[in-house]
């Protein structure tokens, strides 16, 4: 599936550790479950590297928060584009917890969410899309007031209102 | 009334342009109906039993005469000459044309005006009090507090994907016109003792199948923390909303199944983390939107009006008319003038468009150019003169638009139900419509007195039967239309549920049966007593024994 971050189609350059695997791979930059990381959490931070975690909407950032240090990457899932529970977490992974890492959308994954996933805190996007960067272009072209103060960094129409 | 600076007016410009963008593609098949259904809903888009709908919000109520003009102008463009008043102070179109619709928006955003968020499970039009501003027993205007609401739940990225739809209702007077407890957040502005606007803050009430009464979490809210409030409840519920079963994915569910302490310690922990930040209110800001709602020029004059008392002695319908349909001002020398949508035989809150461009021209001449769509389904004029009543009332008994049955029987709730909707299971504007006819002598009417009669033609409950005074349920039962009836529902500050008579009655027994609710009520009522009040005090067994006395 096309991966894209900063609107350019990106290599994943992560391994995606079967969710069902019971011992992890060797290599570095894993992909691995909330359990999975609970379960190898010490072999894996012993071996050092990278790590990225997927976590499923049902299992909040408070979750990971301790473990944050750890981790390059934050995948949140989208089992559907109408279950919106991520744009939380992704909101307080950046707004309360201060990650800077990669957050990453995937799942069910279009270009119609993509701005407000985008202002929410996700900065990479795997789309099921053919043409995932023009998506993405899209995406961004339409809209361009925004009235939320989020940690995105576009400026709201209040504090414009205030700067004219 | 507020008027959309340049952001604001980007905004609505950039949507409809999307949009068009987005019907495009679905009429040359490079979006599914499966793709596009979610991004016509987000614009206020149904596919209905017949046609499209678009339903357009009308922000709070309140609405200009010249928007009024656009919505006259597009019911004869795009519609079939008329179009609805909705229970969400809305107004909806039923016969729209999908290819038609990109220009019909482009055409609503010139006067500031859109179907965002009109649908979908995101936050939906807020509603006030429909006397906001000029109501005489009011402590707050709540409409500069709904601008702000309306700016910060407009394409909100955090919550345009909630479980369910979400509604939130303002008032600031004591007497609670805009039914705050039966909504998903409902807000009562208030004072604390040293003279600061502070909210009470209400959720979890709601309609639809599972009713309930909102429970308070917060007693004194100020305003500057409103928003960072709001976002601790609707992030609590984005989270932890069920998901699994759509019949009890709203707030109302959560609130009930956490409990509402534990509810509101979660919003607490959730709004101690977002206190005093970014979106803290500025009082630069709150005023700045104040100043739009600012009163009109109004005229100074003496609050007793002989010309007005003359033409009341003179003209016995005009007498009944400001009786029953007009109310008390903060302004002296003027009034508030309701104007009933509910002619009898009529479908309840349907305006042609001539009837939509003539209340334009009145607004103009009697109330500052500016009306208010209530959730009851009628119009006010805020500000009418007194000595200028009697002219305002001549237009309208023209317009078929005087009916004097304001909270009275005749003025009947109902939802479009199985003529249109595709969710009904039951016709209810014909039900309406015989109700009205059944009872269109206006003698009668007084003589019941004050009665909030509100139908709904399926569970959904967009009629808002659960907190009618009589409330009337149709159900489809093996495929016939029936229609069940609940006494003792109120949405006002001392809102209560509606409890079930019995089993329902066919489409042939409903009128019959409400006439046996009323006669029984006159027959038991003491002296100035409602019929609420009746039935709070002998309770359910009375008519129960009466209406099913003879099965």
């Amino acid at each position: 599936m096309p991966l894209v971050k900063d609107g350019k189609l990106a290599e994943d350059g992560w391994q995606k550790v079967d969710p069902e695997a019971t011992s992890m791979p060797s290599g570095d930059r894993l992909l691995v479950t909330l359990d999975q990381w609970t379960e190898h959490k010490v072999e894996l931070c012993k071996r050092g590297g990278a790590f990225g975690v997927r976590l499923s909407p049902d299992h909040g950032p408070e979750e990971i928060a301790d473990d944050l240090v750890h981790f390059d990457l934050v995948a949140l899932e989208f089992p559907a584009f109408t279950d919106g529970r991520a744009y939380s977490h992704a909101r307080l992974l950046r707004e309360r917890y201060g990650f800077e890492g990669e957050i990453r959308a995937v799942g069910d994954v279009a270009l119609e969410q993509l701005l407000f996933m985008h202002r929410s805190g996700f900065d990479a996007f795997e789309i099921a899309s053919d043409s995932a960067v023009e998506d993405w272009e899209t995406a961004f072209a339409d809209i361009d007031v925004f009235y939320q103060p989020t940690a995105d960094g576009r400026e709201t129409a209040l504090q414009a209102r205030r700067r004219s | 009334m507020y008027r959309y600076d340049e952001f604001d007016r980007k905004l609505v410009t950039e949507r409809a342009e999307q949009f068009g963008r987005q019907v495009e593609h679905r009429l040359s098949g490079k979006l599914s109906e499966e793709q596009f259904r979610p991004l016509r809903l987000m614009n206020g888009l149904y596919l209905q039993l017949h046609a499209y709908m678009l339903r357009i919000n009308v922000p709070y109520g309140v609405l200009s005469s010249t928007q009024m003009r656009k919505l006259a102008d597009i019911g004869r463009k795009y519609d079939k000459g008329y179009g609805h008043l909705t229970t969400r102070q809305n107004m909806q179109f039923n016969w729209i044309k999908l290819e038609e619709t990109p220009d019909l928006l482009r055409e609503l955003a010139s006067v500031e005006m859109h179907g965002i968020q009109s649908s979908g499970n995101c936050i939906r039009n807020t509603t006030a009090d429909e006397h906001a501003g000029v109501a005489a027993d009011e402590v707050e205007d709540p409409r500069v507090y709904c601008e702000i609401i309306r700016q910060w739940s407009t394409l909100h990225p955090e919550f345009s994907f909630l479980p369910r739809k979400f509604k939130i209702a303002v008032t600031g007077s004591p007497h609670d016109r805009a039914a705050v407890k039966v909504h998903d957040i409902g807000l009562i502005l208030d004072r604390d003792s040293s003279g600061h606007p502070i909210f009470e803050v209400i959720v979890g009430g709601g309609l639809g199948r599972t009713p309930f009464i909102g429970k308070t979490i917060r007693e004194e809210l100020p305003p500057s923390e409103l928003l960072a409030y709001l976002e601790a409840i609707l992030r609590v519920y984005n989270r932890f909303g069920r998901r699994d079963n759509k019949y009890k994915a709203r707030i109302k569910v959560l609130v009930h199944e956490t409990g509402a302490e534990e509810f509101r310690r979660l919003v607490d922990e959730e709004y101690a983390n977002l206190k005093g930040g970014s979106l803290d209110v500025p009082q630069d800001e709150i005023d700045r939107i104040d100043a739009y709602f600012a009163p009109p020029d109004y005229a100074e004059l003496p609050d007793e009006c002989a010309a007005l008392d003359a033409k009341m002695g003179e003209n016995a319908d005009f007498a009944e008319w400001v009786d029953q349909n007009v109310a008390c001002h903060k302004q002296p020398g003027y009034a508030i003038a309701n104007i009933s949508v509910k002619m009898p035989g009529h479908a309840p809150g349907d305006l042609s468009s001539d009837q939509m461009d003539a209340l334009a021209d009145l607004a103009d001449r009697f109330s500052f150019g500016e009306m208010r769509v209530t959730h009851r389904q009628n119009i006010v004029f805020t500000d009418v003169r007194k000595d200028e009543l009697y002219g305002l009332w001549q237009d309208l008994v023209k317009l078929e638009l005087a009916a004097a049955n304001l909270n009275l029987i005749g003025d009947v709730i109902c939802c479009p139900g199985l003529d249109y909707c595709a969710l009904a299971n039951a016709r209810s504007i014909p039900v309406a419509e015989d109700i009205t006819k059944r009872f269109a002598d206006l003698k009668r009417q007084k003589e019941i007195g004050p009665l909030e009669l509100n139908m709904s033609g399926c569970i959904n409950a967009c009629g808002h039967h659960h907190v009618g005074n009589i409330g009337i349920l149709g159900v489809d039962k093996k495929g016939e239309e029936l229609y069940q009836l609940t006494l003792g529902g109120c949405s006002h500050e001392d809102a209560s549920l509606g409890v079930r008579t019995g089993p329902g009655f066919t489409v042939d027994d409903i009128g019959p049966a409400i006439e046996t609710v009323l006669d029984t009520y006159v027959e038991l009522r003491e002296h100035g007593e409602e019929f609420i009040d009746t039935y709070r005090r002998v309770g359910m067994d009375p008519f129960k024994e009466k209406l099913y006395a003879a099965r």
